[in-house]
């Protein structure tokens, strides 16, 4: 990986506050440049207004920000001109055509006038636009609008690409092109902080950040996130699923039971006990249930990571108090 | 101020509008809907008033004036008395709208050369009061051709008085289409840039822009510009129309209307950017215009003369553009003068438009909070 030695973004103690509700609560971030960096977590969980704080967009009611060597909000308009930030929802005109959308970027973000033209062409092109320039923005299907707000977020080749849930409304096909145009401008030197609640999607960033209910609960690579998991995840092979995940549900030290298909996921606490001992212990308390009922091991996956970082007990403790 | 990104953005809100139906709809609409709802009551054709008639003379002569403007249609007999009192009484009671009266004394008057009848009008109705005025052209000295009088070249005006009661300021009907231009523009300007700035913020638009380097003025100027065109073809139509089909008279020059017209547009436009920094919905920011467009309506002098109101309201109507608007179209407009000889209201319009501007622009923020 191609780590530079100054971090894009420096954040301390972020907290932003909606009358009682806090929605950013006491964030400490590193977003190391030329990578692209997720955000992971469930709606609400503060991915929009953390970004938007980054933006410069909202104050923090607490906390420090640095963007680009940046002081923010202070120097935001600074910033300004060496991001692109593609928002939530499309907020392009819909009213404008793809062309002129482009153009009007260009000519707000300052792109030279003399490189318009063939910045628009080239953007055009890169994104599967070209046949339909012409046509309105509105009139496009989901992934043609996303492809668009990229190609708008990009027209000036910015320093640091803040993208907020890009592919929400996307096909997956549309999805994995999408990520693929994430990777050649990460390649290209570009930062990129994209939010997410799509598993897959996290899995491919460089690094990752969990959100819940506005608190950082996981900072790290997937790989490495998924690999502090090791001997805490389990699969229940049985022929009754769901009349034994109540009973899986209520052992100590048991943090969710997912269903999948004909078996059952189980996620054990951070416990002292050996993954032998769990399995065994596990397929006796289950065999007056189901004779045939056998449990193994599994591989950690991100998505028990997600599950891990936002319901172990602190956690729960803390926000459902 | 950059302007190419300026320039951007005046292009952006041109093609949009060109795109957007029911805006257009508005532009053209809303003038020639007003101009056809107060068309009808300036309607200077309106034939076939009740009138009472008094001729206290009974002379050929006496006869003969009231056979003409009968003639001329815009009355029609009601009822005849022998005194004024009873016709005096039906007018109030609204059976007739007209009264003529013509003195015991009508031919020694016309000899004279002094007035020789009266019409009455009920005067709260502006309409009836124009269209009286053609009773006031009847030729006195033709009509009693057949005495001895000689036909004396007395100019006809004064010789038919016309008494206007309950309407003492005598409101004229060409008053009103200059005002309507001042009522349109003050209507349609808050409302499209109100609405215009609040709608870019409900479709998510203004988080793109404000996340870009557009500085707060090249926002607020991009958006004024497109719609001072707008505003003066606005102002077009309506005169167009005013002078084509009602007759008004631009009695001043053409270009210190258009002048006095652009000032009113920005004032007006910078107001619905204010507005626009307050209201969190468009249906919000419809209520706001709503709310100052009707003191602007009430108090300007519009709708009521603006010297018989209290004090208060003068003061008020004071800071609201329209007022000083109406002083400057009527001036020019109906009197010929000149803008220069009015630079009180001139100058209180160009400081409501910097005030209105610059507080807008200040307001502003490039924040979502
Ligand atoms: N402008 C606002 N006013 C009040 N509450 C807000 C505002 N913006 C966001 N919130 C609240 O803050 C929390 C986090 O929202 P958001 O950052 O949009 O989450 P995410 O993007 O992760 O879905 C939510 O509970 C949301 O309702
Ligand atoms: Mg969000």
């Amino acid at each position: 990986m191609n780590e530079s030695a100054t971090p894009a973004i420096r954040v301390r103690g972020l907290t932003r506050r909606f009358g009682e509700l806090v929605a950013v609560d006491h964030v400490d971030l590193e977003v190391p440049a030329r990578q692209v960096y997720g955000f992971l977590g469930p709606n609400g969980s503060g991915k929009s207004t953390t970004i938007r704080m980054l933006c410069g967009l909202l104050m923090p009611s607490e906390g420090e920000i640095e963007v680009l060597g940046l002081r923010i909000p202070a120097q935001a308009e600074a910033l300004r001109r060496q991001i692109g930030y593609m928002t939530q929802t499309f907020s392009l005109f819909t009213d404008l055509s793809v062309r002129e959308n482009l153009a009007f970027m260009a000519a707000v973000q300052g792109v030279p006038q003399r490189q318009t033209r063939s910045r628009i062409d080239a953007l055009l092109e890169q994104y599967h636009l070209a046949d339909m320039q012409r046509q309105l923005a509105g009139t496009l299907s989901g992934g043609q609008r996303q492809r668009l707000a990229l190609a708008a977020a990009v027209v000036h080749e910015p320093k640091l690409l803040f993208l907020d849930e890009p592919t929400s409304a996307v096909d997956p096909q549309s999805r994995r092109d999408f990520w693929e145009a994430l990777f050649t401008l990460a390649d290209a030197g570009t930062t990129l902080l994209v939010s997410t609640h799509y598993m897959d999607e996290a899995e491919r960033c460089h690094r990752l950040a969990i959100l819940d209910r506005g608190r950082l609960v996981a900072d790290d690579t997937p790989a490495a996130l998924a690999g502090a998991l090791a001997g805490r995840t389990f699969q229940v092979n049985t022929q009754h699923p769901r009349a034994l995940q109540p009973t899986l549900a209520q052992w100590p030290g048991v943090l969710s039971v997912a269903q999948i298909g004909a078996s059952l996921r189980v996620l054990m606490a951070a416990d002292a006990d050996a993954a032998e001992d769990i399995c065994t212990r596990m397929r006796d308390a289950l065999r007056s249930s189901d004779a045939k009922v056998s449990v193994s091991a599994v591989t950690p996956s991100l998505e028990d990571v997600f599950v891990a970082a936002t319901r172990e007990p602190g956690a729960v403790e803390a926000t459902s108090s | 101020m950059n302007m190419r990104r300026l320039w951007a953005i005046v292009m952006k809100e041109l093609r949009q509008l060109a795109r957007d139906r029911i805006t257009l709809a508005m532009i053209v609409g809303i003038p020639v809907l007003l101009l056809a709802l107060f068309g009808y009551a300036i309607n200077l054709n309106l034939r076939g008033l009740h009138a009472g008639i008094a001729d206290q003379a009974q002379t050929a002569g006496s006869r003969a004036l009231v056979m003409d403007m009968l003639a001329t249609g815009v009355i029609e007999p009601g009822m005849q008395a022998p005194t004024p009192a009873p016709l005096m009484t039906a007018l109030k009671r609204g059976r007739i709208s007209v009264a003529i009266v013509i003195p015991p004394d009508f031919e020694r008057r016309r000899i004279d050369g002094r007035a020789v009848a009266q019409v009455v009008v009920d005067g709260s109705d502006s309409t009836v009061r124009a269209a009286a005025l053609q009773l006031l052209q009847v030729p006195i000295d033709s009509a009693a051709s057949d005495t001895r009088a000689p036909p004396r070249s007395t100019p006809v005006e004064g010789r038919i008085r016309l008494l206007s009661l309950y309407n003492p300021e005598r409101r004229s009907a060409v008053n009103i289409v200059p005002g309507l231009v001042g009522v349109i523009l003050t209507m349609t300007m808050v409302l499209f840039t109100a609405v215009a700035v609040v709608r870019e913020r409900e479709r998510g638009n203004m988080e793109l822009l404000i996340a870009t380097p557009l500085s707060r003025s090249e926002l607020m100027v991009g958006k004024v510009l497109p719609y001072v065109v707008i505003g003066l073809l606005q102002t077009t139509l309506i005169l167009a129309l005013g002078v084509g089909v009602f007759r008004v008279p631009v009695r001043g020059s053409l270009w210190e209307v258009y002048a006095a017209a652009a000032l009113l547009i920005v004032a007006n436009l910078a107001m619905g950017l204010l507005i626009s920094t307050r209201a969190k919905s468009q249906f919000q920011a419809m209520q706001m215009t709503f709310f100052v467009f009707l003191p602007s309506i009430l108090l300007s002098g519009f709708m009521f003369p603006f010297a018989g109101m209290p004090r208060a309201a003068q003061w008020l109507a004071e800071v609201l553009p329209l007022t000083h608007f109406l002083r400057l179209i009527r001036g020019v407009m109906l009197r010929g003068a000149g803008l220069w000889a009015m630079w009180p209201d001139v100058l209180a319009l160009l400081a409501f438009a910097l005030v209105m501007m610059t507080l807008a622009i200040t307001r502003f923020r490039k924040r979502l909070d």
